[in-house]
Formats: C-alpha cells, structure tokens, sequence
C-alpha cells in the first residue's frame, strides 16, 4: 500500500474544497430551478470577436505565440488600459498576457512571497487568494469589511494588520461577492499606508468595466506614487463576456513581470493563441459592446437591489460587479439555512456568503447575469419564501 | 435620453410594468406611465403582442414573401396600390423595397394552397401589379428578435464552475 499522505505536498491536502460545491450539487438535482447562482456573463462573445477567433482557426494560426503573448495584444492591452483608466504601460516590458486573471494572480503571488511573508486580503472576497498565498507559503491575513462601510477597506483596517512580514495587499475592487467600489479618498488614504510601510498591491480589477458610478473605475496604478508598487490584474471574461477563452493579463513594473514571465514560460509557455486572435478584436472594436453590456446589467442591478428591499431583504447598492449582497440577519437563519432551505423550498439557487470567507455570514450573494424575465421570476419565489418564514 | 431607451426595453419585453421601468432606468415612476401614454397616444408604440411560434401547436399556419413588381401612379406613387394590398387581412406586412423588385408582402394562411390562392386571385389582379414572385417560409429561425428553431435556443450551460 502506498501511503500518500506521506508523499503528497501536506499544504494544498489540507486546502479546504470550495463551499459553494454542495448547492450546486443539490441543484443539479432538482428540476425547475432558478439560479441566481453563477459568476460569469449570460452574454454570449460578440459575434465580431469569435468571428476572429474563427478566421484565425481557419488560416491555420494554431501554433505558440510568444510567451508574453502576442506583441500586438499587447499593445491594444496598453491602449486599452490608457484610453479608459489612464494608466500608462510599456506594450514590450510591462505587460504579460495570461491564462485567464487567475494565472496573473497566481504567478504574482508566486514571483512575490516567500515563506513567512504575510499577504493582506479584504475579506469577503473572490475564493483564490488565500489558497494561492498558502501554495506560495506565505501567511494569509484576512482584513474583514462590512456592510457599514458597504464592504470597502478602510485605511485604519488595513494599518491595524500590518506587520513587520507584510509584503502585499490584494485589491479585490469591484468586489466579488459584494459589488463594492473603492471611492477616490479612500484610495488616496489606502495608498498612503502602501507607501508607509513599503507594501506591494495586487489590484484584482477584472469587473473594472462593470462599475456603475459616475466616475467610472479607478485603476489602483494611477493614484500618485503607486505605479511603481501596484499589479493590475483585468482581463476579457467579464469585461467583453469572454469566460471561456481563458485570457487575462497582468501590467506593472518590469522587475515583477519580468519574474512572472519566467514562471509562466514554464508552466504555460503562452496563452491560448485563437483566444489571442479573438481578443485583439475584442480591444480594437469592443467597447461598445462593453459599454451595452454594462448598461444592461446596470438596468438589471437597478432592478434585483429594488426588489430584495422591497421583500425586506436590506441590501446596500452594489456599484460594481454582477453581484448583490443582501443580509439574511432578519430572517433569523444562518446564511446556509437560508440557502438551502430557499433551494428547497422554492428551487431558488444563490450562493451563502460565507463561502467568502466567515465575514460573509449572514450575507448571501446574488448573481445578475441574468434576463430580466429571470431575476422577476426568482424575485417572486424568494418574496414567497420570505412571506412564508414570518 | 432614458425616456427613450423605455422604447427599447419595451420592444424587447412588453409585459415590463411602469413601475419595472422606473426603477431599471432610474427615472420617476409616474413620469414612466405617462411617457409611454404619450408614445401609445402619439403613435409611437403601435400596440403589444406575442410572438407565437405556431409549428408547435396544432393550428397549422403558412406563411409566404411575396415580391411584387408594380407600375407607380402617377401622383400618388406606389402608396395606393399599397393601401390596396394591407387592407387584406392575409397580408402581416407590406414594405416598399430598393433594388430587383418594388413591394414585399407577406402573407400567412392556413395552408400554402390557401396563401397561393390569395395571390393568384386577390394580389395579381389588382390594377399596376405587373408580376408576383411567391416564396413559401419553410422554417422559421429567427423572428423579432427571437430564436424560434429549438436547436438553435439557447442552454444555460453555466454553474459547473465551483469558484467563480
């Protein structure tokens, strides 16, 4: 018999499996449900941009591209990142594409952190981080937010947790679950302690094109004296409803990216090349496909945030994102039993807000990549479970 | 600027309420009913309806695109003879076209021998119809807006990912 526990890499046995496995697992049995469940757009990729992934099939573009992706991409990458958050990036040095903005992340947390390093991460957030900083053998170190301060980090928060072993700060703005923006000010005071203690940022901003203020999405690199300290991770899935190409991309200072192309270069060597195709005609002729899209779901946000009050489901307004995240407190269930017995009972899927981390307890989250006519229809079965509870 | 895109919410779901709109767009819910009153009274919203997809029922329907070649009145041009033809009930539109031809008709009936009928005995005689081109709607695909062939509609196929 071979024992593999001896043998295999004790930290990532001991990662704990997803939480949100076992409500899909129930939903998939059951028949009529009515998800509002998932993390990823009901639109499908503009037909213009497959259209280009299909033509480079066609001519027989199937071979490796160069390992930072390719030079052209990268350029509309750089563009790109100019024409609509300002930020300035060197095409040949500065950018590096990448399988999905997962990859990105994992391979800065890798060319970034070793073991002892502390990694600040806001927390409800995306489920990766911390696994990644574990893999990695750094420390993760949570920093709860809440629905006070609508689940964005405060500069005090963030100082009350800083050690002589911190090295980074994760940036997960727009917020999965929560849909929360950063503010201007915020950020200022943000950046501030970044520079006291000498930290580096990781900026998650994959939803960056899903904001809905009036100012828009502000790119961590561009508040004064960050570019230097500051990753920004973005990528196609949510802004140009691209999922499944698997492509994201990773821009900063050359000293980091030239140590993540070394790693991706042997894990990946490059991105998929017909995504590549697909994507420069995402950047050339995508945004006003990214413009509708956002409106649309900008319709439909206005629209689930109005109906969970109105059944008394308090949820603050999420400003970014797809994503809404209601309290459950009132009903007097923990977010799971509100889950599952909403699946049950009125075959309503959504995701418990502690699959996020334990702040997220008591919060469930919301998804809204979804028709109009959907979220009416799920809105109608959770106002009659709620009825029902009282 | 909102008040119009009510237009192309509605053309896309009719049965969205006032109220519905209101809040999507933001805008005040009385203004809303009030906005889309001046639409229905001013003619801009010609009216609400479904769209059926009759091959999966019993009724049997068939439905045909007429290309109409028509000699132009003096005058009047081509807007009496196209009064003519949209007073048959048969006729669902009537549009005046550039290029080969000069009218496009469609008409539905129960049958195709029904629809061929109306053509032969209603359409081609009319005064200034100099020829009529008939072409029968094998499958419906696509219509406004919507997909009606079923192996074409669209499957969720989302959800199997466990940490999006």
């Amino acid at each position: 018999m071979i024992d593999y526990d001896k043998l295999v890499n004790p930290i990532i046995k001991k990662i704990k499996p997803s939480g949100i496995r076992r409500f899909f697992d129930i939903a998939n049995e059951m028949e009529d449900v009515i998800s509002l469940s998932v993390g990823e757009p009901d639109f499908y990729t503009p037909w213009h941009i497959r259209e280009a992934g299909i033509e480079s099939l066609e001519k027989g573009r199937t071979r490796y591209t160069p390992n930072r992706g390719f030079a052209v991409l990268r350029e509309e990458v750089s563009k790109f990142l100019a024409r609509h958050y300002a930020v300035e990036y060197d095409p040949m040095s500065e950018v590096l594409i990448t399988v999905g903005g997962s990859e990105a992340i994992d391979l800065c947390v890798r060319s970034l952190i070793t073991p002892g390093d502390e990694v600040l991460i806001p927390e409800p957030s995306f489920v990766c981080y911390v696994p990644i900083t574990e893999m990695a053998g750094g420390v993760p170190v949570t920093i709860e937010t809440g629905p006070e301060n609508g689940f964005r980090l405060t500069a005090k928060s963030l100082e009350e947790k800083i050690t002589p072993r911190t090295k980074l700060l994760i940036m997960p703005y727009p917020n999965n679950p929560t849909g929360a923006v950063m503010e201007r000010e915020e950020l200022l005071e943000i950046a501030k302690v970044v520079e006291k203690h000498n930290l580096l940022v990781l900026s998650d901003e994959i939803y960056a094109a899903l904001t809905y203020t009036k100012e828009g999405h502000i790119c961590f690199s561009s508040l004064p004296g960050m570019k230097g300290r500051t990753i920004v991770v973005n990528g196609f899935s949510k802004a140009h409803s691209m999922t499944g190409w698997r492509l994201g991309y990773a821009a900063g200072p050359r000293e980091i990216i030239s140590l993540m192309v070394k790693l991706h270069q042997f894990a990946i060597m490059s991105a998929p090349t017909t995504s590549q195709y697909a994507a420069i005609e995402a950047l050339k002729n995508g945004d006003g496909d990214m413009e509708h899209m956002r409106s649309q779901y900008d319709m439909r946000r206005r629209l689930i945030v109005d109906g969970l009050n109105e059944i008394g489901l308090k949820c603050f307004e999420p400003k970014g994102a797809f994503y809404v995240f209601p309290s459950v407190k009132s009903t007097g269930l923990t977010s799971a039993d509100f889950c599952e017995r909403l699946i049950y009972e009125k075959h309503v899927a959504v995701v418990p807000g502690d699959a996020f981390g334990p702040s997220g307890e008591g919060f469930v989250r919301i998804s809204y990549c979804y028709s109009v006519k959907h979220i009416t229809e799920a809105l109608e079965r959770i106002k009659e479970f709620i009825l029902e509870l009282i | 600027m909102a008040m119009e895109q009510i237009l192309e919410l509605l053309q896309e779901d009719g049965k969205l309420t006032p109220k519905q709109l209101s809040v999507m767009l933001g805008e005040d819910e009385g203004e809303v009913a009030k906005a889309i009153k001046g639409y229905e009274k001013d003619g801009v919203i010609k009216g609400y309806h479904a769209l059926i997809n009759w091959e999966r029922t019993d009724t049997q329907k068939a439905a045909a695109l007429i290309e109409l070649r028509v000699s132009p009145q003096k005058d009047t041009g081509f807007d009496e003879i196209a009064g003519r033809i949209m007073n048959f009930p048969e006729v669902e539109s009537v549009y005046l076209m550039s290029g080969g031809y000069d009218l496009a008709v469609t008409v539905s009936g129960r049958t195709m021998q029904d629809v061929a009928m109306f053509v032969q005995k209603r359409l081609a005689p009319i005064d200034g119809v100099l020829s009529t081109a008939t072409h029968f709607v094998l499958t419906r695909y696509k219509d406004g807006g919507v997909i009606f062939n079923s192996d074409y509609e669209e499957i969720d196929e989302r959800g199997s990912n466990l940490c999006d």
